[in-house]
């Protein structure tokens, strides 16, 4: 009896926006400074130079991404702690100038933002007297600029809204939100008062859309190596010159004092290679994956019935798709998924510990039980029309197995 | 967050799915809202019952309960039924996730829920 072929366990990877896989050319770059060159960049020997070397060669890499100068990319451990680092050094800055103690303890964001900016707003309001404006969104999650316009005060001292959302994909428009931030800053700097900065978290942006910061109104802007096929535990924070903000983490005299910590010469060489990759590669990886997640929407949308697709339709980041499958819950339809090998996500993998609906999709004004029935996949650069095909091959018969268990369902089906 | 062997062969193979016509008692309980919703059908005969199935909109962890629990109920006499605690279900789970133990009380209400809506039937 001749042998049958066992069926190779398929293993397809649709979570980019959670975290992707080292570059192998990336790994490449990190692979000398865990050897050789292991020297302190603050040491004055020839083993700190040339760990010093790494890191001006990497401040070049992400500045080139960003268009800016490398004076103003600060080095840090992630998306979140660029962050942190944006929101909490505005407002202790703003708090220890004795001038601007009556000034200003207002900061504008949006309720669709990551927990990575929403908590050091939660924070600060019940710790350092902030007060913070959650400004709401459209159904298709884009900040209103009217209300931003509207909300913005004499008290204001920053605005944190992000580039692109990391569960539905929405782009925000950060170039006109700039301009009304630089036209309300007009008066102010008139008066001699401290302009409102303007901080963008563009951690899902990054490698996906163009960011030039020579010519976007933009202060303050997240990065995080390991959305960009860098490693873990890396990020920056691009601080535009001149802007008066205090240091998360004080020790050393580390990124010209602006982030103690030794820093991490690997990683930040990996980020650096990442950031070349990105420039290098950005315009032909974005318009493939954009096709293979339109694929997938328009199987999605022809194969199977109740079915609305969440965030922008066109002003939505190249690789996200977001998805409620009415009537069937989300993580039963994911561990469904994972069981055939494809790793989705529901939402945002840092809420994944929640039992609430995303408030991002709340936010859209999105029920919740059809937010309870969203999933996400974020594509990147290993998926394959074959990934496509697979998907679009599986899941139907998910859902309907899910659907047939639901008691929503049947009464929809009782409904007609 | 882990899910236990147990949970993840019930929520592979769930035992008992569906509706059973002209049922005995009927019991529903959670919240679309939470993203939990079970509905149980129960079939009793001479005070014992003889069937149970389910229909469940809900995680993992809703899924396998709703499993477990109509499992547990068949051939066991209306008393022995109502002596099933979420603590029960979720122990013969091999365990559940603390932030899914509440999985385990929908089962229960659940089952609570259909065991009452006999009772008062039979009244």
């Amino acid at each position: 009896m001749a042998k049958k072929k066992m069926p190779s366990v398929k293993k397809i990877y649709v979570d980019y926006n959670s975290t992707t896989p080292v570059h192998p050319e990336v790994v490449e770059a990190m692979m000398p400074y865990y050897r050789n060159v292991f020297g302190n960049a603050s040491s004055i020997h020839r083993f700190g130079q040339e760990a010093h070397r790494a890191l001006d060669l990497a401040r070049e890499s992400i500045a080139k991404l960003l268009n800016c100068d490398t004076s103003e990319i600060v080095f840090t451990s992630g998306g979140t702690e660029s962050d942190n680092h944006a929101i909490k050094g505005i407002v202790s800055a703003a708090s220890a100038s004795s001038a601007m103690a009556s000034a200003g303890n207002h900061i504008i964001t949006s309720k669709i933002e990551h927990s990575a900016v929403l908590s050091p707003c939660k924070y600060l309001e019940n710790t350092a007297g902030a007060v913070v404006t959650y400004l709401p969104v459209d159904e298709y999650g884009v900040v209103g600029l009217q209300k931003l316009d509207e909300a913005l005060t004499d008290k204001t001292i920053l605005v944190s809204i992000m580039s692109g959302n990391n569960e539905v994909g929405t782009l925000q428009p950060v170039e006109e939100i700039g301009r009304i931030i630089a036209k309300h800053n007009e008066s102010r700097i008139a008066k001699g008062q401290r302009p409102v900065y303007f901080h963008t978290d563009a951690v899902q942006c990054a490698g996906k859309i163009s960011l030039d910061l020579k010519k976007l109104n933009i202060d303050l802007l997240s990065l995080s190596s390991h959305k960009i096929y860098g490693p873990k535990g890396v990020g920056a924070l691009f601080i535009r010159k001149g802007t008066k903000i205090h240091p998360l983490i004080h020790g050393g005299h580390h990124e010209k004092s602006r982030r103690a910590g030794t820093e991490n010469i690997p990683g930040i060489a990996g980020f650096g290679k990442a950031c070349d990759l990105a420039v290098k590669n950005m315009a032909t990886e974005t318009k493939k994956i954009a096709g293979l997640r339109d694929a997938i929407w328009q199987g999605i949308s022809k194969k199977i019935e109740c079915v609305r697709r969440n965030g922008h339709p066109e002003k939505c980041l190249s690789n996200t798709l977001n998805v409620s499958f009415e009537f069937i819950e989300g993580e039963s339809l994911l561990l469904n998924l994972d069981l055939k090998g494809i790793a989705a996500s529901t939402g945002s993998a840092c809420t994944s510990g929640s039992l609430e609906p995303s408030h991002v999709l709340s936010a859209m004004g999105v029920d919740p039980v059809t937010s309870q029935s969203s999933i996400r996949f974020s594509l990147g650069m290993l998926n394959t029309q074959q990934d496509v095909d697979y998907i679009l091959d599986v899941l139907p018969g998910i859902v309907t197995k899910l659907r047939e268990m639901s008691p929503l369902y049947k009464k929809k089906k009782r409904a007609g | 967050m882990q899910y236990s062997e147990k949970v993840m062969e019930h929520f592979r193979n769930p035992r008992n799915v569906g509706e059973i016509e002209n049922p005995d008692g009927t019991g529903r309980a959670g919240n679309p809202v939470c993203g939990d919703i079970m509905e149980l059908y129960i079939k009793v005969k001479d005070g014992r019952i003889v069937d149970a199935k389910f229909k469940t909109f809900g995680c993992g962890a809703a899924i396998a309960t709703s499993s477990m629990v109509t499992q547990m109920v068949k051939g066991k006499t209306i008393e022995e039924a109502l002596n099933i605690s979420n603590k029960t279900v979720a122990e013969n789970l091999g365990g559940l996730p603390p932030i899914k133990m509440h999985c385990s009380v929908l089962a229960e209400n659940a089952l609570r829920s259909a065991i009452n809506d006999y009772l008062s039937k039979k009244k």
